[in-house]
């Protein structure tokens, strides 16, 4: 099961720009957390604290994982153990997609066999002859699938999701929200979704946390959330998608009278 | 026509030396640049420091940036007490590795800050090493735009080696210099159409391994470098195995200054040395060559040394001046004067003949009243001489306009009304030809200007130097070289300067 991860006091400053302030945060391994906040609210802020690709900001506070502080390991041994995915994907173009996948172990010295590529592609729902084609031959949805088979291949414990389908369509976005979900259940791993979008975190995380100006407003399971038990600024972002849903279903009730 | 084509076919040593000298010239710009990438790859401030040294030095025109180069390894070399080439092929490689720099870094900046951040984040994240990152990820996407850079550079360095003539490095700037001077057009277009030619070339190769790499087919790419492989083995590959000693013979940039070289080359060849020539050299360059010894002989003029290199303003008697130069070079191991060679060429100032006469001037003194009605054509340099300053010092001149052209076309803007007076040269052929009217000196402004044989330590040392080259001295009358200077410089029936060499000897008796 994926380790434990505690933030103590961290702060993050670019400049006079708070985007991180003395936040106080333990995230269960193994347990599915989605950190939830309008643009700017410092949510991908705090996830990259635990990969340190924060390295441009002021720091404050500590940030460990399973006990050990993350600045004691060195940099690049830290980020090969920890599983990365953000929006804009960051494929490498000129490496077809087996040699994305193989990235993370090339840089650690050893390869991937064509069985292991071939084995992490359909855990992301992809068929193996998509070993060969280039990025550019991907459309958004299996170029983030393979972002996904990338991160997993270093075998990672900690999986770090940035806002991985916000450039989506809802079907794809639909559909790879439950394979993350699979993944984050067959592996065992400490999974950190960050998210504008407040149906999204509910329906996929164990647990909700919303972030405003830098700080922690709300800490709830989606069902507290979705009995309207997440206090006042949660159940804004809360009232959105369910209002949405009882239009919907109201025009379904009309649509059948 | 064909006479285009054996023309260009004589070029071999000129096409050799400029594939030589501009393809290493690259590969050292390829070498200097790569590493700035990198760095400016790694630091913001290092990356605005190169490209802002490297567009600096694209500011200095190509031709001051060789000419600078010779004054910089000549002090170089004496710091480090000799041993450094200052003239040919050092100077020359270095000033247009330099040029190459600018396009390869810029292309190299602007493709790494082109990059997609999305792709330096996935880098960072998956735990690459700066390494790794620059090795897998950063060099290959940018490699495409720095071979463009390359690509640019390469035909940059191609053009721009033809100027290495005048550093004395053998190009195919040779014939298109000789070629100017001597309005030997069929030269000039040679000299042209083989730089053209390999610059194209260039790129074409070099197009062949862009295209290897950017489709990442290998075998693409190692063709192309397998052309560049056989180019260089070519024309590295010893012309023929020359036992001789060696013996260079230095030339100014006219015409007269070409046969006296080639003259003085054949009697040395004829007494067994090899002979190679560095001609179109600036009078700056050209004595320092001498003293340094990367040039053996040629011929210069009492004043021009008096003046350029003496720095004195006053003008004793030829004898006095002749003198005062042999003891200033009487330096042990230093350059030798050997003598004078019968005749002198000095700067006059020459008028249309109608023009003077409409005016009613023969002498400076008569020009000073006129002048500001009038434009002066001078060659390039007679401007920024000492002789100008003292002619306008003795004589008040202030001129309509002053124009500079290089010699052979001063003549041309006087015959066509350009200029109204120019400074021409006393042996110049083209004085009697046109029978222009040349204007008294009543101050005696202007030193005198008798050709001087000037011969390197080496040669000085040498009895058969010395003995090939001392039946010249004293043995040639002006009017025999006005002769042999117009039968190069005239329109019709042009002689090329080997050809008004050889007449020159047989007219002086010096041929065998």
């Amino acid at each position: 099961m994926g380790p434990e991860i505690r933030f103590e006091q961290v702060s993050r400053h670019f400049g006079a720009v708070r985007a991180v302030e003395a936040v106080d945060l333990t995230i269960a391994g193994g347990s599915f957390v989605a950190l939830v906040g309008e643009s700017g609210s410092g949510k991908s802020t705090l996830l990259r604290a635990i990969n340190r690709l924060d390295e441009a900001a002021q720091r404050e506070g500590r940030v460990t994982i399973g006990g050990a502080d993350v600045t004691a390991t060195p940099l690049t041994e830290l980020r090969r153990r920890i599983g990365y995915v953000f929006q804009s994907i960051g494929l490498f173009p000129h490496m077809d997609v087996a040699a994305n996948v193989a990235i993370g172990r090339r840089a650690r010295g050893d390869g991937l066999g064509e069985a292991e590529v071939a084995a992490l592609l359909d855990q992301v729902g992809l068929s193996s002859e998509f070993a060969r084609r280039m990025p550019r031959e991907l459309s958004g949805g299996q170029a983030q699938r393979v972002g996904i088979a990338r991160a997993l291949a270093i075998e990672p414990e900690i999986l770090l999701l940035d806002e991985p389908f916000a450039a989506l369509d809802p079907v794809t976005r639909d559909a790879l929200g439950k394979t993350v979900r699979a993944l984050h259940e067959a592996r065992g791993l400490t999974t950190i979704l960050v998210t504008h979008d407040m149906a999204e975190a509910m329906l996929l995380a164990d647990r909700v946390i919303v972030l405003a100006a830098g700080r922690i407003v709300a800490d709830a399971t989606p069902a507290d959330l979705a009995a309207g038990r997440g206090g006042a600024e949660a159940e804004a972002l809360v009232a959105i998608p369910r209002e949405q849903a009882r239009r919907i279903a109201e025009l379904g009730a009309k649509a059948d009278k | 026509m064909s006479r285009f084509w054996t023309t260009l076919w004589g070029l071999r040593d000129e096409l050799a030396a400029h594939l030589v000298l501009s393809f290493a010239a690259l590969a050292l710009g390829i070498v200097i640049a790569l590493p700035l990438i990198v760095a400016a790859a790694r630091n913001r401030h290092a990356a605005q420091i190169a490209l802002g040294l490297a567009s600096l030095v694209q500011t200095v025109p190509a031709l001051a940036l060789l000419a600078l180069f010779y004054p910089l390894l000549l002090s170089l070399s004496a710091l480090i007490g000799g041993g450094i080439p200052a003239l040919g092929f050092l100077p020359a490689l270095l000033a247009l590795a330099l040029y190459a720099v600018l396009p390869i870094l810029h292309n190299g900046v602007a493709g790494l800050r082109g990059l997609d951040p999305a792709v330096r984040e996935a880098a960072d994240a998956m735990g690459l090493t700066p390494a790794q990152k620059l090795r897998w990820v950063e060099a290959p996407l940018v490699a495409p735009l720095v071979l463009a850079g390359i690509r640019t550079a390469a035909v940059w360095t191609v053009g721009a080696a033809t100027l290495a003539t005048t550093v004395g490095a053998t190009s195919l700037g040779n014939p298109i210099f000789a070629g100017l001077q001597t309005q030997n057009w069929v030269l000039v277009l040679a000299g042209c159409a083989a730089a053209a030619g390999l610059a194209l070339a260039t790129d074409g190769v070099l197009v062949l391994i862009e295209r290897g790499v950017a489709l990442r087919r290998p075998l693409l790419a190692w063709l192309g470098l397998a052309l560049v492989a056989v180019a260089l083995g070519w024309a590295m590959l010893p012309a023929r195995a020359e036992q001789r000693p060696a013996l260079v013979v230095g030339a100014k940039n006219f015409s007269e200054q070409y046969i006296l070289a080639r003259l003085i080359g054949s009697r040395l060849d004829q007494a067994g040395f090899a002979v190679s020539y560095r001609e179109g050299l600036g009078s700056a360059v050209v004595f320092k060559a001498l003293e340094s010894g990367d040039i053996d002989a040629y011929v210069d003029y009492a004043g021009t040394l008096w003046t350029s290199e003496l720095k004195r303003t006053d003008t004793p008697s030829p004898a006095a001046m002749r003198q005062g130069l042999a003891q200033y070079l009487a330096k042990p191991g230093g350059a030798r004067l050997l003598g004078t060679l019968g005749f002198e060429n000095a700067y006059v100032f020459a008028m249309k003949p109608e023009v003077a006469k409409a005016r009613g001037i023969v002498s400076l003194q008569d020009l000073v009243s006129v002048a500001p009605d009038l434009t002066l054509g001078s060659d390039l340099e007679f401007l920024d001489r000492p002789e100008w300053r003292a002619v306008s010092a003795a004589y008040p001149l202030r001129f309509k306009a002053n124009k500079r052209y290089s010699p052979t076309f001063m003549y041309r803007a006087l015959a066509s009304g350009d200029a109204d007076v120019i400074t021409a040269f006393s042996s110049d052929g083209r004085i009697a030809a046109d029978k222009l009217t040349v204007l008294s000196d009543p101050a005696r402004a202007i030193p005198n200007y008798d050709a001087l044989l000037l011969i390197s330590a080496r040669c000085a040392a040498d009895p058969r130097c010395i003995g090939a080259l001392r039946p010249l001295l004293g043995r040639i009358p002006v009017v025999a070289m006005r002769e042999a200077n117009y039968q190069v410089d005239r329109d019709t029936a042009k002689q090329t300067p080997d050809q008004a060499a050889d007449w020159l000897a047989t007219k002086t008796g010096l041929a065998r």
